[in-house]
């Protein structure tokens, strides 16, 4: 282990790993590092917070429906076709 | 996607075979959101975007009956729709590839939250951690991130977003394709993958942040 994997994460180095902790992708030791400072870290907690509410809001975003007329345009295939 | 929803994708296409029109209607209702998303960020416009998915679909009606089940509907659909808006895009000599591109938006420096927002490495007792810190955005922000005035903000700047990264938040976040989907789809390696949604997600929260106003 480098000097640097043994020294506490700084919250500048914890927000550019957030997706890679999201998504299981750090190595254990650096994933340890990045628990350590969370649990001292309410700042970073809550960032980490805003990063997964960020996510969830994503998936919520609302389907566009299609237009009439595509829909009707789509039909007429389908019936050529049928 | 949920086991039941398997099911019925199955008896939808099966009901597709036997030439049904609600079971079209049902599937063209069901993946045009996503379907369309997927196309803008081929097509410049979208108009272009719709004429996409309209060819996707045709697509569809003409390879059904050779469609054998091995990758999943989904899978099959949006690899349709990919080299449509493919081959449309070279036809308009837009022909850089994805994996390019990729590559490219992931190099270079781009910092997930400003510097200035952090003290200075030679700070005597708390180099780079906050001194501008995240403030909660309260108990249930859900009703407030899910407001029209918040979605049409975040729609705004995944427009916004250099094209791989808004493919990638796109169809990873948007329409929660796996990172191995995405990756396939894509043909981009899992750094790059990553390194294009951790931006994009980055963007999407600095956004709402100044959204929610900081303290």
């Amino acid at each position: 282990m480098s000097t640097t994997d043994a020294q506490e994460m700084t919250c500048k180095e914890l927000v550019e790993l957030v997706t890679d902790y999201l998504e299981g992708a750090l190595p254990p030791a650096t994933r340890a590092r990045f628990d350590e400072h969370l649990a001292g870290c309410p700042f970073c907690t809550t960032y980490l917070e805003q990063m997964r509410q960020t996510v969830k809001t994503l998936g919520a975003l609302p389907d566009a429906s299609i237009p009439p007329a595509a829909l009707d345009a789509l039909l007429g295939h389908f019936r050529k076709w049928r | 996607m949920t086991n039941d929803l398997v099911l019925d994708e199955t008896q939808l296409l099966a009901a597709l075979r036997e030439r049904d029109e609600a079971a079209f209607v049902t599937l063209v209702r069901r993946y045009h959101g996503p379907l369309l998303r997927l196309a803008m960020v081929y097509a410049g416009s979208r108009a272009v975007a719709e004429e996409i998915v309209q060819e996707t679909w045709l697509g569809v009606l003409q390879g059904i009956d050779r469609f054998e089940g091995r990758a999943s509907f989904k899978t099959w659909l949006f690899r349709i729709l990919i080299n449509r808006a493919k081959t449309r895009s070279e036809r308009e000599r837009r022909t850089v590839p994805f994996s390019a591109l990729a590559s490219s938006e992931a190099g270079g420096d781009e910092p997930a939250v400003s510097p200035d927002r952090f003290l200075g490495a030679d700070h005597p007792d708390w180099p780079n951690h906050w001194c501008a810190p995240p403030t909660s955005w309260g108990a249930s922000p859900d009703q407030l991130l899910l407001s029209k005035e918040a979605r049409d903000l975040i729609g705004g700047v995944i427009a916004g977003l250099p094209p791989a990264q808004r493919q990638v938040i796109t169809l990873r976040d948007v329409d929660g394709w796996s990172a191995e989907e995405v990756c396939n789809a894509l043909d981009v390696s899992e750094t790059n993958q990553r390194v294009l949604l951790h931006r994009a997600r980055s963007r999407v929260r600095g956004a709402l942040e100044s959204y929610f106003g900081r303290e």
